[in-house]
């Protein structure tokens, strides 16, 4: 057992937090505010190699690990949630072609996200009838040629009008549920791909939603990721590692609840006292903090498992049912130490609780998490 | 950062899941119903040296870590959790302080056959109108003229009390209160005026033993006294810090005791023509079972690591006892409703578990206590602990 941080990781952390106090903080409220995308912030994470960080240094990554990347991406979140998702998302496809595509495709898409040239890019499952039930997802891909033909419609996607390339998955055979999806790498100058509907969100409101229609698109069969029908599987892994990156997200989020709540209540005096002295405020503190120390761990122990090949699909359910419910749940009870100043805009822990709540929802919800984490425990997951 | 056991952890791990699963486990139910003392089972502990763990081998104890220490006891605790707080209570309660404070010659005669297991320790620290509050206590210790001391008063809910040839004992010898106003001593329970009173009746860990313990005019020489005039509540304050850790642990053995119970019986138990575990509201009281299992064992670990590395960890410690403690009570309430009736009856163990896990939230400082150390220090030190995370 060993629980301090190696040298790397306590420099990637470092430079991840004075960019986030410098650059992304004093921006936040406004990115919020005014629904912003955080283009500007993309490309100072690009430029410190933030986009690509799970990815190995021969094809333009920087190779941090899954624990670096969780250090990194909880420090950008605590300071920009709409920052944080943006970059969460990015890493998730840089990674799922590191892992899936041929030489020539890695070589062709990681080094543009990397080096910020196409800002971010997007990963597109859901649709309108198809959330968590991911396998009964209605759009295909039908090949011609050297091409395949898409269609369809997809939804809830994460920088989906903003990305220069989009990972989408579809049926090349709709007989089958999940062995019939394949992933393709989709340019957004593809025609017949059309942005639809912004979704106008409660929280994360600098980054954008979008929902996509595939009419006819005409995608080269040289960007199919992996071979036909293993689509569901680059989803359901790139969604595992995804899931240390949310609660990752959460964690920053809730660290600065509960950094904000702590300052207010020395701070705040009522009844002649701070409110740090009376013990309602106390324990609200102490399990405030209790929980983060306890959603660190959960996710630095999923995330060394999976930098080490060892599997780690239960650990990383259990850091993300973990760390969003308690960081929602901090959320709440840093409103409530700021009383009516946390109702509004001018504390950032309003914000927080806005942009905290999707993460119980997004990458699989808490329920799917549960499913998966009562799958491996009663010996179905082998 | 490694999550990961080291050989001598792995060893003992393994060394304690055997001997729980084979030697204690078996007896728990019986040892409960009839409130019966393990006696043999705190033979054979100290044989396989789990009575001073700690304890460095010159003075015959095994020369392990904390984290051992913690593997420990939540594999013997997942068998047995009132023979867990036996081990916990000699190890951390007593060994612990004078191993800290004793001078050669003490612990020669008050380590060596505690930490070999041939005799067994207490710790006398609350009193009838004394718990959390400890710095307010009325036992008295006065010094006689030519030295010695005369110690009068009454000390309760003494775990092991019945059983222990000795207690590293704290009374006031400065009244008044405050922080200096204690002193620790060691007390035989040959010595004159020490008096064992009946056994407490407890909801769980019956096995174990607890008593009042009265003093009457007891009188002990200067060799008794543990540490330094006035350093009493520093000694108890440190030990309990290490003594959350072992109640930690003890809570995560009782929690993975119920958890596994629950797990066996939903793939057994059939509802609705499915074994329960089909049913999504089993699956998912599992999952929070597992998760929270999980998330406890990691706090624990980690305040038994920042132990071994003599890095204050009263933050730490704090925070594995409390949420461990309340993760057991949970855990233990779950079980039980997936069983269902059974689970109220006596059975099926999960029943005992549930009465077993209560005491956690409240022996060596409460979840109350535990809250306003965590507060305490981030509120002063910033919401990082030892650790910077």
């Amino acid at each position: 057992m060993e629980f301090e941080l190696s040298e790397e990781h306590n420099l990637i952390r470092e430079t991840a937090r004075r960019i986030a106090e410098a650059e992304l903080l004093p921006r936040a409220a406004q990115t919020d505010k005014e629904g912003l995308f955080p283009r500007e912030q993309m490309k100072l994470l690009a430029e410190n190699g933030f986009l690509t960080m799970l990815v190995p240094e021969e094809f333009g990554g920087t190779n941090a690990g899954s624990v670096g990347y969780s250090l990194a991406l909880t420090e950008i979140a605590r300071a920009c949630g709409s920052t944080a998702v943006t970059m969460a998302v990015t890493n998730m496809v840089a990674d799922a072609i590191n892992a899936f595509g041929n030489d020539e495709q890695k070589q062709k898409w990681i080094p543009k996200i990397a080096n910020g040239e196409m800002s971010c890019a997007a990963f597109s499952l859901s649709e309108p009838g198809s959330g968590s039930d991911a396998a009964s997802l209605k759009a295909t891909a039908v090949r011609d040629g050297d091409d395949y033909i898409i269609n369809g419609e997809k939804c809830w996607v994460t920088s989906g009008d903003q990305a220069g390339l989009i990972l989408v998955m579809a049926k090349t055979d709709t007989s089958q549920r999940s062995s019939g999806i394949s992933t393709f790498l989709v340019e957004p100058s593809t025609p017949g791909f059309s942005v639809g509907r912004h979704e106008e969100k409660m929280g994360l409101r600098g980054s954008s939603t979008v929902s996509l229609s595939f009419q006819d698109a005409r995608v080269p069969a040289t960007n199919r990721l992996g071979p036909e029908g293993i689509g569901f599987k680059i989803a359901m892994r790139a969604l595992d590692g995804g899931r240390i990156g949310i609660a990752s997200q959460a964690l920053g989020i809730h660290q600065s609840c509960l950094e904000n709540s702590r300052k207010y209540s020395l701070d705040r005096k009522q009844f002649s006292k701070p409110l740090a002295n009376f013990q309602a405020i106390q324990f609200k503190i102490a399990d405030m903090a209790t929980a983060y120390d306890a959603s660190r761990m959960l996710i630095l122990k999923a995330a060394t498992r999976k930098d080490a090949g060892l599997p780690f699909t239960q650990d990383a359910s259990m850091a993300k049912l973990f760390a969003t419910e308690a960081a929602n749940q901090a959320a709440l009870e840093a409103i409530q130490i700021h009383g009516g100043y946390g109702y509004t805009d001018e504390f950032p822990v309003e914000r927080h609780l806005r942009d905290v709540r999707v993460t119980t929802i997004y990458e699989g919800t808490s329920e799917i998490q549960r499913l998966v984490i009562a799958r491996e425990a009663l010996g179905h997951g082998k | 950062m490694d999550f990961q056991f080291d050989d001598v952890q792995q060893q003992i791990d393994q060394m304690t899941r055997d001997f729980a699963t084979k030697e204690v486990r078996p007896l728990a139910a019986e040892l409960d119903e009839h409130k019966r003392y393990p006696a043999d089972l705190v033979a054979r502990m100290a044989e396989l040296g789990l009575l001073g763990m700690m304890v460095p081998e010159e003075w015959g104890g095994s020369g392990l870590d904390t984290v051992s220490y913690a593997i420990a006891m939540e594999n013997i605790s997942w068998g047995c959790a009132s023979t867990g707080v036996i081990m916990s209570v000699n190890n951390s309660l007593y060994c612990d302080p004078v191993v800290k404070n004793a001078t050669d010659a003490q612990k020669e005669k008050w380590l060596r056959p505690y930490a070999v297991g041939e005799k067994l320790g207490c710790f006398g620290l609350t009193e009838p109108t004394s718990g959390s509050d400890a710095q307010n206590m009325s036992c008295r210790a006065e010094k006689k003229e030519g030295g010695g001391w005369i110690l009068r008063g009454s000390k309760n809910w003494i775990t092991n009390g019945p059983q222990a040839d000795a207690i590293v004992l704290f009374a006031t010898t400065q009244p008044g209160g405050g922080s200096k106003s204690s002193t620790a001593f060691i007390i035989p329970n040959d010595t004159k005026g020490y008096i064992r009173e009946a056994n407490d009746s407890k909801l769980g860990i019956r096995a174990s033993h607890s008593c009042t313990i009265s003093l009457d005019e007891c009188e002990l020489s200067d060799e008794h006294m543990l540490g330094t005039v006035g350093q009493g509540f520093k000694i108890a304050m440190a030990t309990l810090d290490g003594g959350r850790i072992g109640i930690a642990a003890q809570a995560l053995g009782i929690a993975r005791a119920a958890y596994e119970a629950a797990l066996e019986y939903s793939q057994e138990r059939k509802s609705f023509g499915v074994v329960i575990s089909k049913h999504q509201a089993i699956q998912f009281k599992l999952a929070d079972m597992a998760t929270q299992i999980e998330a406890a064992r990691l706090l624990v670990y980690r305040a038994a690591y920042l132990k071994d590395k003599g890095v204050r960890n009263s933050r730490e410690s704090a925070m594995a006892k409390v949420y461990a403690s309340e993760v057991a009570n949970r855990v233990a309430t779950q079980a039980i409703q997936i069983f269902g009736g059974y689970g109220y009856s006596t059975e099926y163990p999960v029943e005992r578990h549930f009465r077993d896990a209560k005491i956690t939230e409240i022996y060596e400082g409460t979840s109350e206590i535990q809250r306003i150390v965590i507060a305490a220090n981030v509120l002063k030190g910033g919401v990082f602990g030892a650790l910077g995370l």
